[in-house]
């Protein structure tokens, strides 16, 4: 005999399956509008063309991508450079060396630190980091690294704070507690009986944490980084007041740019012809595929491992 | 029971009914935001009539009155004739502002370094790198200007301030108009990006050795060394409501080409060179919606004046806006 289902759970399913398929929705509608409003500049510029043209001159009406699309990867990968050391010592710190009463403080500390709003970060950047990037850090760095040859090129110019060397950094400061606060839980997961029989064999502390609990935490470190390169990659206003919005494609690391959200932030409300604006949106659809393919890669990536580690 | 219920709905629905009809609808520029939502309170508590204005920018204050979801539209930047026949549209100026350029050099007061537009241009080109530069220093024979490279710093949004500062550029600068072009953002040759006049303020007041251009507000509030320009009558003004005034006075606005001016490079003997008026766009076939929106502006003009002012912008001159009157009667929208 069949029981019939209750009236509450056909009417539970039903609205659980619409608020899953309403992301569905949202996302495939996102795309379509994306790739509607920028079919113009799509068909003035062509793909291959738009991305590889440095050129943005809203006069003349030229557009290229080949500016943002630099500012973006720099920022980005530069941010997570800066973030990931200082992310791991907190997490191992947290975990490991710390004294019992300090952790949760500074736990409830770096969480915090992820909740506040991005702008922010950005009239910090501007108000308060820029100047001493300026009057100290930057000639600091042109003295030192930049007097060696190759390397010296990426400290090149005049010191001005306005530049992709201070937005990574306001960047990876934003990240920061992702990283740390995903990578202390994944630590805190290693199971006590291995770091015991670790140092029942004679391990020290260092041996402990580079031997067992990073190999056993590596999955969620990973993930905590995906998270983060998510976050930088998409992150407006913190950028916003400390990059200059120049398209310009620079060697050097003191130089204003531009990245894709930066762009729109800047040139969204005043663009006033209808392919400037469509050149936007354009903009705006490869980072969705940007951010999307680069998320799907590091999905695939953890995925992977983690059969590899169940095995 | 029911007879309540039947007086709040219907109260409601005559509420909501007189809040429609007294409700005018604006959207656009930025820039003239503050004065017109002072208006807007004055004309409220004055007439009980709401005024409704969001600053979402000229661009997108253009494409809702295309659209025709407000009852105005407002851009920094004029639209040209043959657009506002495209567009069906009706435009007239309603305020008018003044750019300034700004200065940090050490011992340089405010008022004392002397531009002309051939030099900004080539500074903004990145032609003139220092200070001392010999065609600064024939402008500034008094003046002991220092071997330091000049910091150019723009806007990194696009703006009218922008619009109207390579218009003024571009018209009296041949170089600056074959090479750059004018526009609400263009390609700079140099210098960094500010983001807002309080981004570009704030660069100039923190860089040695740099220059920007703001709107006079936030010049004035922010306490930066603005300069003296030449203008095309060939005197060195300074930048101050008087001679925005001689510069809206002496702008020659056409009512036959829908007040189609950018203000730059006024003939006036005192005008300040870098000018330019807000303008209001209304739709030509809604003209009961238009009669409520002039009826707005012409109270504005008549009792707004002082508070703009104070506000650090400039009132039209009174003989533009007779002809404004003059506009809307021949297109059947006085109100």
């Amino acid at each position: 005999m069949k029981r019939k289902l209750p009236l509450s759970d056909i009417i539970f399913g039903i609205v659980s399956f619409s608020a899953s398929f309403l992301v569905l929705t949202l996302i495939f509608s996102t795309i379509l509008i994306l790739y509607n409003e920028s079919s113009l500049a799509i068909h003035r510029f062509g793909i291959l063309n738009f991305i590889f043209t440095e050129n943005w001159d809203p006069v003349n009406e030229i557009f290229g991508a080949a500016a943002p699309l630099y500012g973006t990867f720099i920022t980005t990968v530069l941010s997570l450079l800066f973030a990931i050391p200082v992310a791991l010592g907190i997490a191992i710190f947290l975990t490991e060396v710390s004294p019992h009463f300090l952790k949760s403080p500074i736990g409830v500390a770096i969480e915090m630190l992820a909740a506040i709003p991005s702008i922010i970060y950005g009239m910090w950047g501007l108000f308060t980091l820029a100047p001493i990037m300026a009057e100290y850090v930057e000639p600091a760095l042109q003295k030192t690294l930049g007097q060696i040859p190759l390397i010296g090129k990426l400290f090149e110019g005049e010191p001005q704070g306005i530049d992709l060397f201070t937005a990574s950094v306001v960047l990876s400061i934003m990240i920061v507690p992702f990283i740390a606060s995903i990578a202390r839980d994944s630590l805190n997961l290693t199971p006590n009986i291995m770091k015991e029989s670790a140092y029942a064999l004679g391990a020290t502390k260092w041996d402990v944490i580079k031997d067992i609990m990073i190999p056993y935490a590596k999955l969620g470190i990973y993930g905590g980084i995906v998270l983060a390169l998510g976050r930088a990659l998409g992150e407006t206003m913190a950028v916003a007041f400390v990059l200059g919005n120049n398209h310009q494609i620079t060697l050097s690391l003191f130089e204003a740019a531009a990245t894709i959200t930066v762009t729109l932030a800047n040139e969204f409300t005043e663009a006033d012809t209808d392919i400037y604006l469509s050149s936007l949106f354009y903009l705006a659809l490869i980072l969705f595929v940007l951010s999307f393919v680069i998320l799907a890669i590091a999905k695939f990536f953890l995925l992977k491992a983690e059969r590899g580690y169940s095995r | 029971m029911r007879k309540v219920i039947t007086a709040v709905a219907l109260s409601g629905v005559v509420a909501s009914q007189t809040l429609a009809g007294e409700t005018i609808n604006g959207a656009g520029a930025t820039f003239p935001y503050p004065v017109y939502s002072a208006w807007a309170y004055m004309y409220y508590k004055e007439t009980g009539i709401k005024l409704n204005y969001q600053s979402i920018g000229s661009g997108g204050g253009i494409r809702q009155i295309k659209n025709r979801t407000v009852d105005f539209g407002a851009s920094d930047a004029p639209l040209k004739p043959q657009k506002l026949d495209e567009y069906k549209l009706y435009q007239f100026p309603a305020i008018i502002g003044g750019v300034v350029p700004v200065v940090n050099i050490p011992r340089v007061k405010a008022g004392k370094l002397r531009l002309d537009a051939d030099t900004i241009c080539h500074i903004y080109l990145g032609d003139i790198k220092y200070w001392d530069n010999p065609k600064i220093k024939a402008l500034n024979p008094n003046l002991n200007l220092p071997h330091k490279k000049i910091n150019v710093v723009h806007r990194s949004d696009g703006s009218g301030t922008t619009a109207i500062f390579t218009t003024y550029l571009a018209e009296a600068c041949p170089d600056w108009k074959q090479k750059v072009g004018a526009g609400k953002a263009v390609k700079w040759p140099v210098g960094i990006g500010g983001k807002g006049n309080e981004g570009v303020a704030n660069y100039v007041k923190r860089l040695r050795y740099s220059i920007g251009y703001v709107e006079f507000a936030y010049a004035k509030q922010n306490r930066l060394a603005y300069t003296l320009l030449k203008n095309p009558a060939g005197n060195f003004v300074a930048p101050s409501i008087q001679s925005f005034k001689d510069a809206g006075a002496t702008a020659n606005f056409d009512p036959n080409k829908h007040f189609y001016l950018w203000m730059v490079n006024a003939p006036g003997k005192n005008a300040w060179p870098i000018a330019g008026a807000s303008f209001i766009l209304e739709a030509r076939e809604k003209s009961s919606a238009n009669k409520k929106v002039n009826k707005f502006f012409k109270w504005a003009f008549e009792h707004g004046d002082e508070i703009a002012i104070k506000l650090d912008y400039v009132p039209l001159p009174k003989e533009l806006k007779e002809k404004i009157y003059k506009y809307w009667e021949k297109n059947g929208i006085a109100p």
